[in-house]
Order: structure tokens, then C-alpha cells, then sequence
């Protein structure tokens, strides 16, 4: 079977039962294994014990920006390719990628009081991370507002696409523009400037958090073509009791 | 273990993570579980997937 045979709701559905209980396991052990080492790891010889929240902020900020990248992908499979679960994708990952922006946020400004004395300043990289977040609020606003999802899933699709010109913002805000936000640390042309007993660590919440967005996006995707399967079945209802009356839309999860 | 004088930090960002993420298991489960009831229901009421057409045969 091809890759793209899964382009298939059903059988994607199918392949979705068979996957989720494993990577939801490896998930959880994941998840152990990081917390055991974030909480094992040294303190830094500056920041002190503040370093442990590295290891939820950084996963997060990572992961809401891997999250609009995922959405991203999807609007081109939406709008070149018109992929059956590329809109069901992109919508699915809108919730999960603003959970994990307001993670970023939140976590950030928790590690910013004592290092740098604030809760909040409006330097490059807060500002375009929080001009991400308002891009997710937006995307699930725009999805809510049209009754028909080809029509909301095109339209957010664009929406998306613009909003992309963020994420390269988002990443060299911090070298582009003189912030109060550190520079990059791990991701760098020259390797990472962490210590390795706190890179591991780090490294290994990544994974989590990862397999965590994986496993949340699966199970939202599936109650997406669910929720669309039950929209086109009242619509067929509604069209054999009253013909005429039902606007026959087709759905791609039906 | 001693997280020292910025232990309200630590606390409540891991706090506040371990909640988001319940939020969202209960999101996509509760979601789940509406999804499903709805699809019962139509079943029940004799609305299925397959067509009458399909099933004749």
C-alpha cells in the first residue's frame, strides 16, 4: 500500500487505531525519562534552579512553531493538491499549536521575572511569538465563523500561508534585532553552547513534547473526520425529508 | 528538593504546563466521546454511511 492510499479517511482512521496506543506509550515513557533528567540535571552557575523551566519553555516554543509549520504544509495540501486530510490537518493542529504558544508565553514570562526583572517586555521575539498566538486564535475564529469547511478551509488555508511569513520572524528575531531575549542556543550553525548534561535533558523533553503534539493531533484529526461525517450525514437527512431544502456540500471526510 | 528562592516560578510554570496538556487530553476526549454519540444516534435513527443503493446489493 502507498503512502498516499492514507489520503483515505477510513484508512486513515484504521492506521490511527493501530499507532496511537504505541505512541501514546512511548509518549508517557518519554515524558518520564525527561522529567527524571530536567530535574537531575545541574542548576546553571547564573540563573540557578530557574534553568528547570528550560526544559517546558524551550519544548514548547519549539513546538509552536513545528505546530503552525505542520498547518502550514497542510493549507499547500489544501490549496494545491485539495488532500482530503490537509484541511482536516490544519484544523486539528490550530488548538494544539495555540495551547503550546500560550505554554511558551506563559512559562517565558515566569522565567523572565527574576532573570531579567520583568514579566514581559515588547522586544522581537515575545512580540512575534505573541503575533503567533493572535494567528492561532484567528485561524480557530475563521474555522468557527463558516458553517461550510471547504469554504472556511480554503479561506484559512490563505490565512495560514500569510502567516507563515512569521515563523522565519520568530526564529531570527533575536539576530535580527537587539532583544532581551538570549540568542539560540542549541540550534546553531557552530552546535549548541549548552553544556550536555542540560542539553540531554532538553533534548529529550523535545522528544516528548513532540510525540505529545503527535499523539494529540491523531486523536483531533480523528474526531474532525468523525465530526464531518456526522455533518454530512444530518445534511443527506435533511435532503431525503425535505428535498430540495439541504445544500449538498460535498465533504472530503465523508 | 531545594529549588531556592525562585521555587514560585518552577512551581507554576510546571503547574501550568501540566494543566494546559490535561486541558487538551479532555478537549480531544470529551470531543471524542460527543463525535461518537452523535454517530450512534444517526445510526440508530437508520442513518448509516452506506448508501441504500450499496446496501442492496
Amino acid at each position: 500500500m502507498a503512502f498516499w492510499d492514507y489520503a483515505n479517511p477510513t484508512r486513515f482512521l484504521r492506521l490511527v487505531a493501530i499507532v496511537l496506543p504505541w505512541l501514546a506509550g512511548l509518549c508517557v515513557i518519554a515524558f518520564a525519562a525527561g522529567l527524571y533528567m530536567s530535574f537531575q540535571a545541574p542548576e546553571d552557575y547564573q540563573q540557578g534552579q530557574t534553568i528547570r523551566i528550560m526544559y517546558i519553555h524551550v519544548p514548547a516554543a519549539w513546538l509552536c512553531m513545528m505546530c503552525y509549520t505542520v498547518m502550514s504544509l497542510s493549507s499547500i495540501g489544501t490549496l494545491v493538491w485539495k488532500h482530503p486530510l490537509a484541511d482536516v490537518s490544519a484544523k486539528s493542529a490550530a488548538p494544539i499549536g495555540a495551547a503550546f504558544t500560550f505554554m511558551a508565553l506563559l512559562t517565558g514570562s515566569f522565567w523572565g521575572k527574576p532573570m531579567w526583572g520583568t514579566y514581559w517586555v515588547w522586544d522581537a521575539r515575545l512580540t512575534s511569538v505573541l503575533v503567533l498566538m493572535i494567528m492561532y486564535l484567528g485561524l480557530m475564529t475563521l474555522w468557527r465563523t463558516m458553517d461550510d469547511p471547504i469554504k472556511a478551509g480554503k479561506a484559512a488555508a490563505v490565512l495560514t500561508l500569510v502567516g507563515a511569513l512569521n515563523l522565519p520572524i520568530i526564529k531570527f528575531s533575536v539576530d535580527w534585532w537587539s532583544t532581551l531575549h538570549q540568542p539560540a542556543s542549541v540550534i546553531r550553525l557552530d552546535g549548541p553552547t549548552i553544556h550536555p548534561t542540560q542539553l540531554w535533558p532538553l533534548l529529550v523533553m523535545a522528544v516528548a513534547f513532540t510525540l505529545l503534539f503527535l499523539v494529540l493531533h491523531l486523536m483531533a484529526m480523528r474526531n474532525e473526520i468523525l465530526r464531518r461525517r456526522v455533518r454530512a450525514l444530518r445534511m443527506r437527512a435533511a435532503s431525503v425529508s425535505h428535498p430540495g431544502t439541504a445544500a449538498a456540500t460535498a465533504q472530503p471526510a465523508e | 528538593m531545594d529549588l531556592g528562592p525562585h521555587s514560585g516560578f518552577i512551581v507554576a510554570s510546571y503547574a501550568l504546563c501540566v494543566l494546559t496538556v490535561l486541558g487538551l487530553i479532555a478537549w480531544v476526549r470529551i470531543d471524542k466521546i460527543v463525535q461518537d454519540r452523535a454517530m450512534k444516534e444517526l445510526a440508530d435513527q437508520g442513518i448509516g454511511r452506506n448508501r441504500p443503493d450499496k446496501r442492496k446489493r
